[in-house]
């Protein structure tokens, strides 16, 4: 299994009661909570954290996009990828995602991407994502327009990385008389894209298709491992075995000394991340026009961002895995057998979580799980498939 | 009482449903966002002396999502394809809220089979600073709240229009209005530069207590369009004073609509 360090950069000084107060830290929620100094500190501890990981021996680091929101600090994630690409010396550098459909001129994620992956000398991923509704009404950009955004984004992207410039470039929402970018990307034909989704089955089905890396964001694990075998499925159609690395679990692990220990550690921190950080109306999180109509009615039945949500909800559910050195081991086996990846996305620091217990967690993943599971591969999945 | 005929036409290939009822002039009624299909009493009353036509918009209700539909100047060139269609002369165009932003750019483009133009709390120009309601950050209830002044009346909207099967309908109109609406906000940027060329007899009809558009609105429709000589600014009325302010508002536009035919 492939590990990497999933790092959010929460606002983590934020007042909670605050986000309480105004119903979500998202887009309404006021940058007067934002204090310049603690934020710049903020940056600097976090872009440590990444740069331990990689002296740990984690396999990658992940940065996202998210905007006008305590829940992370990274409206443009290139300026940290920037950062990291080379203090960074030996891990895999990625970003899960840009959100293409935000843009209106996308070449601008061709351009830094391929300066990235230069930087790095091809240890770059490329991620692209549509955004969560809430960047919609943060960017005043149409929501009604964010499938076909991101498809022309995407292909725009692509072929600017593939086919010798200049050429032209006509869509419905982007036009080009010269797509002709500087720098090519270093690796051949171009980074590993990789596609994080909510579980939408047509993104699904489209990251099997185009054989991408397909990453799963904050789900139950009988839920992820659903989504993923929808994913073999699709592959065995476009006639491929996709390997196990295709598929990412973005997931959150606290280690400590005891199961008892770390639940009572992580407890506050998770909590926060989960019911403060995260929460937000549904008509934030789901615009019209963002889905289809059947999926916006699925997930509005569900109601997936109105219940508070406990610890031992979030572990008996299989979201994140928290206890003692052991259980987290034989959770995190059971559950790659469950679902059948061989990618991990792993929050170390979430929430609220200090600086030291977030070193603390990272250097306890790394002596006492990274080495139990590096060479494991996910077991039955076969038959799995097969039933 | 006339009951309304409803049927569904075909204008170049989109198929709409639209609801005709009484005979006279022509009363082209466009209706508001996040909603199709109303048949309000007042088009009943209204009907006495004039052919009521109330289409579904392109995209909202029974009609199809025709591939084109992007902006309100889709709609407002789609609609002069159906006037020559219907073969419909001296024409009474009334639009309320989104569609009045139709109406205006009707108007613009080409008044030529028009007899006169009702504004009623339309969208579509932006006077900065009036605090409004943001429709896409409120709950379905909230925003019906928002529609009224009389909350006996919201309650009443409420039941009827927030049931599980109404949900599809609700999410399609919904999903229209963000793709016609979402950015900018409600409004275009161009329609003002424009509304100089309205010189046709314009009616502007406005809720006093409108809290998504305010009366502010009402102002600046009248210094922007030539032709609007008359607001009727109606007391205890929210953004629909068709519905909460029926009688008073069938008055105002047989009032307004006296004047063309005494002029004709």
């Amino acid at each position: 299994m492939k590990v990497f360090n999933f790092h959010l950069m929460p606002y983590r000084h934020v007042d909670l009661d605050a986000i309480e107060r105004n119903g979500s830290a998202w887009v309404t929620f006021s940058n007067r909570h934002y204090d310049p100094e603690k934020g710049a500190d903020l940056y600097h501890e976090y872009l440590d954290q990444m740069e331990l990981a990689d002296r740990l021996g984690f396999d990658g680091v992940c940065l996202n996009e998210h905007h006008q929101t305590a829940y992370g600090m990274m409206p443009i994630p290139g300026v940290l990828a920037g950062a990291l690409a080379r203090s960074v010396k030996r891990a895999k550098l990625a970003i899960l995602g840009r959100a293409l459909p935000l843009l209106n001129n996308p070449l601008m994620v061709a351009e830094e991407y391929a300066m990235l992956d230069n930087l790095t000398r091809g240890r770059f991923i490329a991620g692209f994502v549509r955004g969560i509704g809430a960047e919609y009404h943060a960017m005043g950009i149409n929501p009604a327009h964010s499938q076909d955004r991101f498809a022309e984004a995407h292909d725009l992207v692509v072929r600017a990385w593939t086919e010798p410039g200049p050429f032209q470039y006509v869509g419905k929402h982007y036009h080009f008389n010269y797509v002709n970018v500087w720098p090519r990307p270093w690796q051949t034909p171009h980074p590993p894209i990789w596609i994080p989704s909510q579980g939408s089955s047509s993104t699904i089905k489209w990251a099997a298709q185009m054989r991408y890396t397909y990453a799963q964001t904050l789900s139950p694990i009988t839920v992820v491992a659903r989504f993923f075998q929808l994913y073999r499925d699709e592959a065995d159609k476009a006639g491929y075995v996709p390997s196990p690395d295709q598929l990412a679990w973005s997931n959150t692990i606290y280690v400590a000394e005891t199961d008892a220990k770390a639940m009572r550690e992580a407890r506050p921190h998770l909590e926060a991340l989960t019911n403060r950080f995260l929460k937000m109306p549904t008509e934030m999180l789901l615009p019209p026009g963002y889905s289809n109509i059947e999926s916006i009615k699925r997930i509005r039945a569900v109601k997936v961002t109105g219940k508070p949500q406990t610890i031992e909800d979030l572990v008996k559910n299989g979201v994140v895995i928290v206890g003692s050195p052991n259980t987290v081991r034989e959770k995190l086996a059971e559950y790659q057998d469950l679902a059948g990846f061989n990618t991990s996305l792993t929050k170390t620091q979430f929430g609220t979580l200090p600086d030291d217990m977030a070193r603390a967690n990272m250097t306890a993943i790394a002596e006492e799980i990274l080495p139990h599971v590096r060479d494991r591969l996910p077991q039955g999945i076969k038959q799995a498939a097969a039933e | 009482m006339t009951e309304p005929t409803a049927t569904k036409i075909s204008v170049r290939g989109c198929g709409i449903a639209l609801r005709r009822a009484g005979a006279g002039r022509p009363l082209l009624y466009l209706h508001r966002a996040n909603d199709a299909g109303e048949w309000p009493p007042c088009w009943d009353d209204l009907a006495a002396r004039q052919d009521v036509i109330a289409p579904e918009h392109p995209g909202f209700g029974a009609s199809d999502t025709p591939a084109w539909l992007d902006t309100i100047p889709d709609l407002a060139n789609f609609y002069l394809d159906l006037i020559d269609q219907l073969d419909l002369a001296n024409i009474y165009l009334v639009g309320h809220d989104l569609g009045g932003w139709i109406a205006a750019e009707i108007a613009v483009r080409n008044p030529r089979r028009l007899a006169s133009l009702t504004l009623v709390t339309a969208a579509g120009i932006l006077v900065a600073g009036e605090a409004q309601s943001d429709p896409f950050l409120r709950t379905d209830e909230q925003r019906l709240r928002d529609l009224f002044h009389d909350q006996a009346r919201a309650d009443e909207m409420i039941a009827r229009m927030l049931r599980p099967e109404t949900e599809d309908q609700n999410l399609k109109n919904q999903t229209t209005t963000a793709r016609l609406t979402w950015q900018p906000r409600g409004y275009d940027p161009h329609l003002a530069k424009w509304l100089h060329r309205i010189t046709l007899p314009t009616l502007l009809v406005w809720g006093a207590n409108d809290k998504l558009l305010p009366p502010a609105y009402a102002s600046a429709w009248q210094k922007l369009v030539p032709g609007a000589q008359h607001v009727v600014l109606l007391p205890d009325c929210g953004h629909l004073p068709h519905v909460e302010q029926r009688a008073a508002f069938v008055g105002a536009l047989e009032k307004f609509f006296d004047r063309m035919r005494v002029a004709a």
